[in-house]
């Protein structure tokens, strides 16, 4: 049964039923403030060496063991989770920006305008993401500030997909031809009265932007071109994974599991969410 | 049918072109350009020598002119010369791809020959056990770093186990082995890399040909089938599994930019002499004519994987090649 209520009201109702999707809000929750208190939860300084304490394995002192300069793996992996959301929010943040922006012009302008932008989204989506991202990487330096841009700058295609197949629609209601007749200019009709009815599926895409902008970071920073060492993140720990593969399989097994909880965290969610947010799913009950 | 193809095949053109004109533009970003990267490596270039560069690489030319220097000779084929080595880039490239490509043929061959069967499966027995375990192994497949698995999986069968061998394509005693033995050995060293690449194909793509399958059970056309005194095993293979299987072949020509792009990450961790793997040691050491020149075959080989995916989409589905034939 469907009683009345705002839309928002009404997938939270149905997104709060679904026990894995409220499991992977929770987890994140959980993850953002170990993050935020990184300074207060942190066993020691994720940047301390030790010579004496060189790839030592998990015991009561060092809950993950050490790496190969004998510092915490717990310390940097609560420090390196500050990366990993940084990078989620950041990245998502610029793609989605630059997705609305294009998908609302494409689908709004139609014509000419439409062609051109959706060419564009096509030669785009021709490249390998890793290879254009490790192609502006080695012209600029690898940093955290880089990562994030270019991840954003080559993720925004699907937005723009999806926002452009909301206006194509939208833009057709009555509500928007009143708007339209009560002397509503371009850019109040696109951004006030058509693209709030158009985010819901933003919101869904971006959650599971999150957990591939992770994947990327963790990834590129694995190969040596995100964070840079000495600073912590969960790719550059398995970097020191790899290069000890024979000997400490501590520091290849942890940072790889709080990647995939985090990571598996927001598609819960994003699932959680395309389900709630999707009016056409609620007939039918249950999931 | 000829005419879908031809039709396709022009429809591509502009992709090209918008292809080479991001290639050309992401590389010419650089603060400097390509010459001081050359120039830098050796302190005493003069001024003159890099004067000198830049007219040997026409970089002296309004970037347009440049632009379309650079699109002519892609034309033939002349990717330019490597900085690093001085060798023709298309040959360094050449030299390199059929590797990568044995390895992305292999993986896509896998990831269809498990995930359809797992999808329609778990379709047909909505919400059993089966079922269950699939949607677990999907958000599971969707959210594992494939690099952290093959760290785990090179732990585990090359040093725990040892019977897989963890780098490069062939042992170093390859070349006194008999020809099958040979092959073997070749085979050995490509099943983790291959495994691992399809990994995150095999999550997608059971998933989506299970919401496919789902789709078309409900259709009128297979309740028309059942109602007839078909079989069921008939129904599901001729009249559902066909319509079921048509979208998921576009999806998995879309996974292609996917696999090539993982060729960095994989062919670097098994140390595999391909594309990817040059490509990573270009991105490092600046070799700005093989990055460009990796870049648009990239693309393009993307391109050509839609295509053929549209095209076998062609060939299921009588009403596209119709359209496309007015």
């Amino acid at each position: 049964m469907i009683t009345a209520g705002t839309l928002s009201g009404l997938a939270w109702k149905r997104f709060s039923r679904n026990r894995l999707a409220v499991f992977g809000l929770m987890t994140i929750a959980l993850l953002a403030l170990i993050a935020l208190l990184a300074p207060v939860v942190s066993p020691s300084d994720p940047t301390a060496i030790n010579v004496y304490k060189v790839l030592s394995p998990p015991s009561s002192t060092h809950l993950f063991g050490t790496d190969e300069l004998g510092r915490d793996v717990l310390a940097r992996m609560i420090w390196g989770s500050r990366i990993s959301l940084k990078v989620g929010f950041v990245a998502v943040g610029i793609a989605i920006s630059i997705g609305v922006l294009i998908g609302a012009a494409a689908g709004f302008y139609g014509g000419r305008v439409d062609s051109v932008l959706m060419r564009f989204v096509d030669v785009m989506l021709a490249f390998p993401t890793l290879f254009l991202i490790l192609a502006v990487i080695a012209i600029l330096e690898p940093s955290i500030s880089t990562i994030m841009i270019i991840i954003g700058l080559t993720g925004w295609m699907n937005v723009a997909r999806l926002v452009r197949a909301e206006f194509l629609t939208l833009k057709e209601r009555d509500f928007i031809a009143a708007a339209r007749a009560a002397g509503a200019a371009d850019v109040r009709l696109i951004f006030r009265h058509i693209l709030p009815n158009a985010l819901a599926p933003v919101f869904v895409s971006a959650t599971f932007g999150i957990a591939g902008a992770i994947l990327t970071e963790s990834g590129l920073s694995f190969l040596g071109l995100g964070v840079q060492p000495p600073d912590p993140s969960w790719g550059n720990i398995l970097t020191a994974g790899k290069d000890n593969i024979t000997v400490a399989w501590w520091l290849s097994v942890f940072p790889g599991i709080a990647i995939l909880i985090t990571v598996l965290s927001y598609n819960l969610v994003g699932e959680g969410l395309r389900d709630a947010l999707d009016p056409r799913l609620w007939q039918d009950g249950k999931r | 049918m000829l005419s879908y193809i031809a039709k396709r095949l022009l429809l591509m053109i502009p992709l090209v072109i918008g292809i080479t004109l991001i290639t050309f533009i992401v590389v010419h970003l650089a603060p400097g350009g390509p010459v001081e990267v050359e120039t830098e490596m050796s302190m005493k270039a003069s001024a003159q020598a890099r004067e000198n560069l830049k007219k040997l690489y026409g970089l002296d030319k309004p970037l347009h002119e440049q632009y379309f220097a650079w699109l002519k000779r892609l034309l033939t084929f002349d990717f330019g010369t490597s900085f690093v080595d001085g060798r023709p880039v298309s040959g360094k490239i050449a030299e390199r791809i059929p590797v990568t490509l044995e390895i992305n043929v292999l993986s896509l061959a896998l990831i269809f020959a498990l995930a359809v069967p797992i999808g329609v499966l778990a379709a047909t027995r909505q919400y059993s056990l089966f079922d269950k375990l699939t949607t677990v192994f999907v958000f599971l497949g969707f959210s594992t770093p494939t690099f952290w698995l093959a760290l785990l999986c090179m732990i585990l069968f090359g040093v725990t186990l040892g019977i897989l061998p963890i780098s490069g394509i062939r042992s170093i005693d390859a070349a006194e082995m008999g020809s099958v033995e040979r092959l073997f050995d070749h085979l050995k060293h490509l099943v983790l890399p291959v495994a691992l690449s399809a990994f995150g194909g095999i999550a997608g793509l059971s998933r989506y040909s299970r919401s496919s399958m789902l789709e078309v059970i409900r259709q009128d056309y297979i309740r028309t089938a059942r109602a007839k005194g078909l079989q069921e095993s008939t129904v599901l293979t001729r009249h559902a599994l066909r319509n079921a299987l048509m979208p998921v072949v576009t999806i998995l020509g879309l996974s292609v930019p996917g696999l090539i792009g993982g060729a960095v990450i994989f062919e670097t961790i098994f140390a595999i002499p391909g594309m990817g793997q040059l490509f990573y040691a270009s991105a490092m050491s600046r070799d700005y004519p093989t990055i460009m020149g990796i870049l648009v075959i990239g693309a393009v080989l993307t391109l050509v994987g839609n295509l053929l995916a549209d095209i076998s989409y062609a060939l299921v589905d009588p009403r596209i090649r119709v359209k496309g034939d007015t």
